[in-house]
Parts: structure tokens; C-alpha cells; sequence
């Protein structure tokens, strides 16, 4: 009782209305509160190790104190950063920067980290099944797939098509492989990027992309061209900055058509067809196609929204169409002016780790507060942002953006770079450290 | 001052030894949303700086002056608006006692 000091007294006065906070100011310094005495509230399974799921796997461990077993399985060796990938596209960052290792997880925090792919999951026992590492009996499911394509979305966009078109959407393999094509252009060579109708994964990522690739070209193939084909009315994110930096830095390179919605590609002529019959033509054909929660979400039962995305309960992020499995990141369906993005999907890790962590506790768990920052890099040194901060409406049963909260950039700057890839630095180490 | 709380702070956990064993505190998990940009625990090296270990009256004093606009920020300004005043102040609270 020594550590009940009167400050504490103080605020415990301050926020008395408010149980829970009463109670944090309670508590003694935080970390492993219950390593002391380590008891065993069950084990969490979760499915997919990006920005979400591996962030969900961290905190379980964190917040039981070691209580809460974890089995985190993940197909890819590597964690490759979606966030700052459009950097590699332009040159402006190496590719070995953005891939970090799951080490860390298995090394500060004890999670059992599996490198296999689930094959099945069985909701009725309780029971994951992989490809190459056995089953796992679980307490609590967490799947956090990310994005599926919907090639189909696009005729021709076929296997054969797929090998030299990209998407670069999900950052690895082609990410590294559309830069090269970038760097294969001859100067003069016009660069072609699609954007799907919203939503989809990282808003102001298309247009970030455009921008780097823009910055590549005027300093190194001044010739070149870029057309963004938007399937969206206007620019969905940023619009405003985004729009000033290429009007004042690009305005030569980057031709920008909204309400162009890429139906067709004949990869063999390099040619898109647009809805209703425009065709424009490029040397590099970078589509991007519309998205849908990831296939194991889909293949378990988890996908109830517009036969897209999976809908959940906003305090727990408890899938609606099956309990005990928590949905996370870009594969659910979004709140209300929540994007599908990679600091989103930290939060929603946290959240779930949170609600499970009080309900494997015998608690009930309580809706929390989620913020959200996404910084986009316009060249080699400037930065521009969108943030806001979403809390639970009881009646709409759904995070909103707290009036008032929140906002963007009043123009580009060379702090928000910087701070854009400590943001990446801190990010990263915040999912897998 | 002093005394007295100590004494109420003793007397309240006299009282809660003869009952029941008080339930365990909720965790103010919403403090982790700080930690994707300011590093978990609120400790980093970078160009946006540590939280960790500051001084509490000058957290909640800070956080409270970019809600209010008296203090310019490139990014905070409009993230703390989405905060309550009790919600600064467990903030500030937390973060001061991080290492």
C-alpha cells in the first residue's frame, strides 16, 4: 500500500466516474503483473502474422502476464512491410529494410511461432488443421488473413497474365519484381496504375505509389509518363495534398483519370479496357484488383458481408458468424471511416488481445479506444498524413471518429518524413518485438 | 496532506482485507494506442520522441494544450481532440511511470 501515493489519490479522485480508469490508476507498473504467480488461463491460436495478428499474438502474452499460451502460424518466413514499400518502387528505400524476422516473438515474448498454412479450421472442436505442422486445439481463434484478389474482377487477368502484370499489393516478390520493370523502362516509357473501387487495403497507398514513381521519373527518365486509372469518382485519400503535389511537382508526368474502372487487360498488347469501352495503353501495367477478406476467412465461414468481408462485434472483435474466432485488420468490415490499414490493424490486435485476455480472466470485456495514422512519402524527403481516433458508440455498435478528432497534413514536409519512417522503425517493433 | 491520504489509503485497504479480495483492475489497454508511433511502452530513439518516463504534470499539461489548440503540433494536435480530460490524465499518469 506504500505505492498509493497522493497523486495517485488525486486522480483516482479526478476520474471517479469511470470505474476502469479508476482502476488502471491502481495499478502497480506494468508488464508482467502476474509472472509471480503464473496460472493458466487457456491458449489463442492465431492465423496470419502481419500487422495484425502478430500484434495480437505480443500483447496476449503482455497483458496475461505469460498466462495465455500462444500459437501464432504464419506461411511466410518473413515479415515484408506493406507500409514504405512504395519507397522500394522508387528507389528511395532498400528492399532489405522493410523484411524483418519473427525472432523477436519467440525470443522476448514465448509464442509458439508455426510456419505452415491452415488448410481448415473447426469451429465445432475447436481445432485448426495446417498443411505441414499438425492441429491446434484452441481457447480462442484470432484470424487475421489480409487480402485475397479478385483477379476475376478483371477478364484476361489470368495466371499467364499475372506474371507480368503486378499488382505489388502485397509487399514481397513483387514488389522487388515491379521495381525492376520500373528500372527496365526506357526513358519516355509510360507507366500504367490501376486503383480499385473503395474499399480497399490502404487508401492513400495508390496514390502515394503514383507520387514515388513520379519522383523516380523526374529525376531519372524525365521522358516517362504515368496514368492513374481511378475506378473511384475522385482521390480517396488526402485528395486535397496529393493533388497539390502533383499539380505543382508532377504535373508533366502524372495524368490522373477518376471514374476509370479497369474491367478488361489484354496483357499480350499491354492494353486496359475500362467499363464502358476506353482503352488506354502502357509499357508497365501495374493493376491493382479488387479485394477481399483472405481466402481462409472465406473457407471457414467468416465472410457474411457483401460476400466480402467479415462482419464482428466491436468490443471484442468477435466474428458474428462464429464464436470463439476473432477477426482482425483489412479482411473485416471496416467501421465507418475506418481504413484498412497496417496501423489499424495493430489496433484491432490490441483490441482483440484485450477483450481476450479479460474473457479467458473471467471479466467482461470493455470497449477501448483505437487511433489511427497513415503517413504518405510524396518524394525522397517529404511526408503527408490522415489520423483520427474512433470510440465505441453503444448504439451504433461501432467505433466512430470522435467529433472534432483528427485530420491531415496542412501541406508536405520534411518533419513528416522523418517522422514517417520512425513511424515505420517504432511500428514495426511495436508488432514484432 | 500527506498523512492523510496514506491513513485513507490504509484504511481503505483494511476494509477491503476483511471482505472479499478487491477484483483486479482493468488495464487501461487504450494507453497502447500510443505505442504504434511513440514505441511500446512509449520508448523510442527516432525523430518522434519518447513519452516514457516524463513528467506526468507536463504529459497531461501538454496533451490537454493540443486538444485545446494553445499548443501547435504537426500530428497531435488532432489526435488528442479524441481524448476526455480523465482519459489525458491516465495517460500521463501511465507514461510517466514507463522507464
Amino acid at each position: 500500500m506504500k505505492a498509493f501515493n497522493p497523486d495517485r489519490r488525486r486522480l483516482l479522485q479526478a476520474v471517479g466516474a469511470s470505474a476502469t480508469l479508476a482502476g488502471a490508476a491502481l495499478l502497480p507498473a506494468p508488464g508482467f503483473a502476474a509472472a509471480a504467480r503464473p496460472r493458466r488461463l487457456g491458449r489463442v491460436v492465431v492465423v496470419g502474422a502481419g500487422f495484425g495478428g502478430a500484434t495480437a499474438a505480443k500483447y496476449l502474452r503482455k497483458w496475461s502476464g505469460g498466462a495465455i499460451e500462444v500459437v501464432l502460424i504464419e506461411r511466410n518466413r518473413e515479415f515484408v512491410s506493406c507500409p514504405t514499400s512504395n519507397e522500394v518502387l522508387s528507389g528511395n528505400r532498400e528492399y532489405e529494410s522493410i523484411v524483418h524476422s519473427y525472432d523477436g516473438l519467440r525470443k522476448h515474448w514465448g509464442i509458439k511461432v508455426v510456419h505452415a498454412s491452415v488448410t481448415a479450421i473447426d469451429a465445432e472442436r475447436r481445432r485448426v488443421r495446417t498443411d505441414s505442422a499438425g492441429e491446434f486445439a484452441y481457447d480462442r481463434l484470432i484470424v487475421s488473413p489480409g487480402i485475397d484478389f479478385n483477379f476475376g474482377a478483371i477478364a484476361g487477368y489470368d495466371d499467364k497474365a499475372q506474371e507480368s502484370i503486378l499488382h505489388a499489393w502485397k509487399a514481397g516478390p513483387q514488389t522487388l519484381a515491379l521495381r525492376k520493370q520500373l528500372v527496365d523502362l526506357a526513358d519516355g516509357g509510360t507507366y500504367l496504375l490501376s486503383i480499385p473501387k473503395a474499399p480497399y487495403r490502404c487508401p492513400p497507398g495508390p496514390y502515394e505509389r503514383a507520387s514515388q514513381i513520379a519522383h523516380y521519373f523526374k529525376t531519372q527518365k524525365p521522358r516517362s509518363k504515368i496514368i492513374v486509372l481511378d475506378a473511384n469518382d475522385q482521390i480517396i485519400s488526402k485528395g486535397k495534398l496529393f493533388s497539390a503535389v502533383w499539380q505543382s511537382d508532377y504535373k508533366d508526368i502524372i495524368e490522373y483519370r477518376p471514374g476509370w474502372n479497369v474491367t478488361e487487360v489484354d496483357a499480350a498488347n499491354r492494353t486496359v479496357t475500362s467499363e464502358i469501352g476506353d482503352r488506354e495503353r502502357g509499357d508497365v501495367l501495374n493493376l491493382v484488383p479488387p479485394q477481399a477478406a483472405g481466402r481462409i476467412a472465406r473457407d471457414a465461414g467468416l465472410v457474411n458481408a457483401n460476400d466480402r468481408w467479415c462482419a464482428i462485434d466491436w468490443i471484442t472483435l468477435e466474428s458474428t458468424a462464429a464464436s470463439h474466432i476473432h477477426v482482425l485488420g483489412d479482411a473485416t468490415l471496416s467501421a465507418p471511416l475506418m481504413p484498412k490499414s497496417g496501423h489499424m490493424a495493430n489496433q484491432h490486435g490490441k483490441a482483440a488481445a484485450a477483450a481476450i485476455v479479460e474473457i479467458l480472466s473471467g471479466r467482461t470485456p470493455q470497449p477501448t479506444l483505437m487511433a489511427n495514422t497513415c503517413y504518405s512519402l510524396v518524394d525522397d524527403r517529404r511526408a503527408i498524413h490522415v489520423d483520427s481516433v474512433h470510440r465505441y458508440d453503444p448504439e451504433k455498435k461501432a467505433p466512430i471518429v470522435v467529433a472534432g478528432s483528427g485530420g491531415v497534413s496542412s501541406a508536405p514536409s520534411v518533419e513528416e518524413g522523418l517522422f514517417t519512417r520512425a513511424w515505420a522503425r517504432n511500428i514495426w517493433s511495436d508488432v514484432l518485438n | 496532506m500527506k498523512t492523510f491520504f496514506a491513513l485513507a489509503g490504509l484504511l481503505g485497504c483494511a476494509g477491503a482485507l476483511a471482505a472479499e479480495p478487491p477484483p483486479a483492475a482493468p488495464f487501461p489497454y487504450f494507453v497502447a494506442n500510443c505505442f504504434n508511433c511513440h514505441g511500446t511502452e512509449g520508448n523510442t530513439k527516432s525523430a518522434i520522441p519518447a513519452i516514457a518516463g516524463r513528467e506526468r504534470a507536463y504529459l497531461e499539461a501538454t496533451l490537454k494544450a493540443f486538444k485545446d489548440g494553445s499548443k501547435q503540433a504537426t500530428i497531435m494536435h488532432q489526435l488528442a481532440k479524441g481524448y476526455t480530460d480523465e482519459e489525458i490524465a491516465v495517460l500521463a499518469d501511465y507514461f510517466s511511470r514507463q522507464r
